[in-house]
């Protein structure tokens, strides 16, 4: 079994899209999509790699990273953050919430593939 | 005060201007320091030898000390100076060139106010873009849907096996995003479209309602006993209102002016203002109308019934500039933070208690005016709730002043007073020149 991905968006064909290649790639997926309680649902599952979109229905990616960031189990789980705005600002505040990577939407497959391979190592 | 008359605060300001002390200027054209006094406060008349002697001593065209030229000309033409920081403008030439050249000084001047009016549209627009909420959900969504389609293009294209299954799902979902995009598109479109046009708008409406004021002289006598059918018409034939916001606005200052009006009538303002010198708390007792109601009213008749017209200005409590009624010699303005000295603002630490105060205008002028202000709390008093408020101050010019009145500007920027704790930037006047 490969490494694990939790892909957290709410956008139904991103997170099918999004899964496929990354199972063709040898990751074990799982999805959530919805932000009130993605903080428990990392806690159970604690993936190698979180996938993390910036905009969700109930938390911000935001507050869900600062949260994880402030528990011991998930202090230093690497999580790329997505995003459809990619001003300085909102690079800055990915990076003072704890985001290992930042990712703005229109991504290519490639940069996606590229960025998790990055961040975890086999 | 006729311009005329004004001689001698045109001399005091060339004087201070060239850093001359008073007696130094009397001793050079051979009268006392006391005398030259008097006629810096235009208590006496001047012409002549003498008035060529000061403008030799001064360096300046005598013309300039008997006529001078518009002190608001000449103000938009230091402000449009100093905007332009890099260039070396002649500023301590600036009344000649406004003095001999008016058509021009005035063409710089209109051109200094429209790059002004463009600069705050471009404000305006760049932070619609940031900030407004439609827009970027909007633009999320769009992003969103185009990244999923990407994504999914990009595994029809690139993956060479791919099982029937998957592959009629991404077509599906390729044709459900692109239509998705498709509308989205047209939404925000419409969108954008209908904010071009709504003018939605580039003006605040409280510049609006300024300048539909002053396009009726801030008289609506017809409105008086208007029906709200009435006052509806009224407002929407303003062409000075371009949003609805700037039209509910101006409804509920009309309102207030109508109401205003019914209690203190017209006729028996005049009666009772044409008794002596202006007394705002006597006529509110008369009238049994609150001070900002009678500050309101006298300085909406002054014009017809009082020698001279009167001004007014009202702030909120954040000293933000809401209504300005201008009068002659006291520069209200338009766009930049006010003085801090003003008694408007000093109201504003003392609610509910009128004051009155003595002011000179820096400036050419120098003219004085008695001021009366009060804030009083804006809606319904709740408990534990701190009110909001808004000052009012009523601008009275004051003829052949005798009494020394505490010196207060216009903004910071034309203001020639030196040691001004207030002061938030460099005077042009006295570090331009």
């Amino acid at each position: 079994m490969g490494k694990s991905v939790l892909l957290i968006e709410d956008e139904p064909n991103i997170i099918e899209a999004i899964s496929f290649i990354l199972s063709r790639d040898g990751w074990a997926v799982a999805t959530h999509s919805n932000g009130h309680d993605a903080v428990g649902v990392v806690q159970d599952k604690l993936p190698d790699l979180v996938i993390l979109d910036v905009m969700l229905p109930g938390k911000s990616g935001y507050d869900i990273l600062r949260e994880l960031r402030d528990l011991d189990a998930t202090r230093n789980l690497p999580v790329l953050m997505l995003t459809a705005r990619g001003q300085v600002k909102d690079r800055e505040m990915a990076e003072r919430a704890g985001a290992s990577r930042f990712m703005t939407k229109p991504f290519s497959n490639a940069e996606v593939l590229e960025a998790v391979r990055e961040l975890v190592q086999p | 005060m006729a311009r005329d008359t004004l001689t001698g605060s045109r001399i005091r300001e060339r004087r201070v201007m060239a850093g001359m002390r008073q007696a130094e200027l009397a001793r050079n054209v051979g009268i006392s320091a006391s005398y030259l006094n008097l006629i810096e406060h235009n208590r006496r008349r001047i012409g002549g030898k003498l008035l060529m002697d000061i403008a030799q001593v001064l360096n300046v065209e005598t013309s300039l000390l008997s006529e001078g030229a518009e002190a608001a000309l000449i103000a938009t033409l230091r402000e449009s100076a100093a905007d332009i920081g890099s260039l070396q403008v002649e500023l301590d030439r600036v009344d000649e060139f406004a003095g001999r050249f008016p058509g021009w000084a005035a063409l710089i001047a209109e051109q200094h106010r429209r790059l002004g009016s463009l600069e705050r549209t471009a404000a305006t627009l760049t932070d619609r873009l940031t900030h407004d909420p439609h827009l970027a959900t909007s633009m999320h969504e769009m992003l969103t849907m185009v990244t999923a389609i990407r994504s999914t293009a990009g595994i029809l294209a690139d993956t060479k096996e791919i099982e029937p299954e998957w592959r009629n799902r991404f077509h599906r979902n390729l044709n459900e995003d692109s239509q998705r995009l498709a509308e989205s598109s047209q939404q925000l479109v419409a969108y954008l479209d209908e904010a071009g046009d709504a003018g939605a708008s580039l003006t605040l409406p409280q510049e609006d309602v300024q300048a539909m004021m002053e396009s009726n002289k801030f008289r609506f006598d017809q409105l008086e006993n208007a029906s709200e059918v009435e006052m509806t018409t009224f407002l929407e034939t303003q062409s000075d209102l371009t949003s609805s916001a700037a039209r509910n606005l101006a409804g509920v200052a009309l309102k207030q002016l109508a109401v205003d009006a019914r209690i203190m009538p017209l006729e028996e303002m005049r009666a009772r203002v044409g008794e002596g010198p202006i007394d705002p708390v006597a006529i509110a007792r008369a009238f049994g109308a609150t001070l900002p109601a009678v500050f309101r009213r006298l300085a909406v008749v002054s014009d017809e019934v009082l020698p001279m017209p009167l001004g007014l200005v009202m702030c909120d409590g954040s000293g933000t500039l809401m209504l300005r009624k201008p009068v002659e010699g006291f520069p209200l303005p338009r766009f930049s933070a006010a003085c801090p000295k003003w008694p408007l603002f000093q109201a504003l630490s003392r609610p509910m208690r009128p004051l009155r105060q003595r002011v000179t205008v820096t400036g050419r002028d120098a003219r004085q005016f008695e001021c009366f202000a009060v804030t009083k709390p804006v809606g319904r008093l709740e408990v534990n709730v701190d009110p909001l408020y808004h000052s009012y101050m009523l601008i009275v010019p004051v003829e052949g002043a005798v009494e020394a009145g505490r010196e207060v500007g216009s903004t910071c920027r034309v203001c020639p007073s030196r040691d001004c704790e207030g002061r938030r930037e460099p005077s042009l006047l006295a570090g331009g020149i």
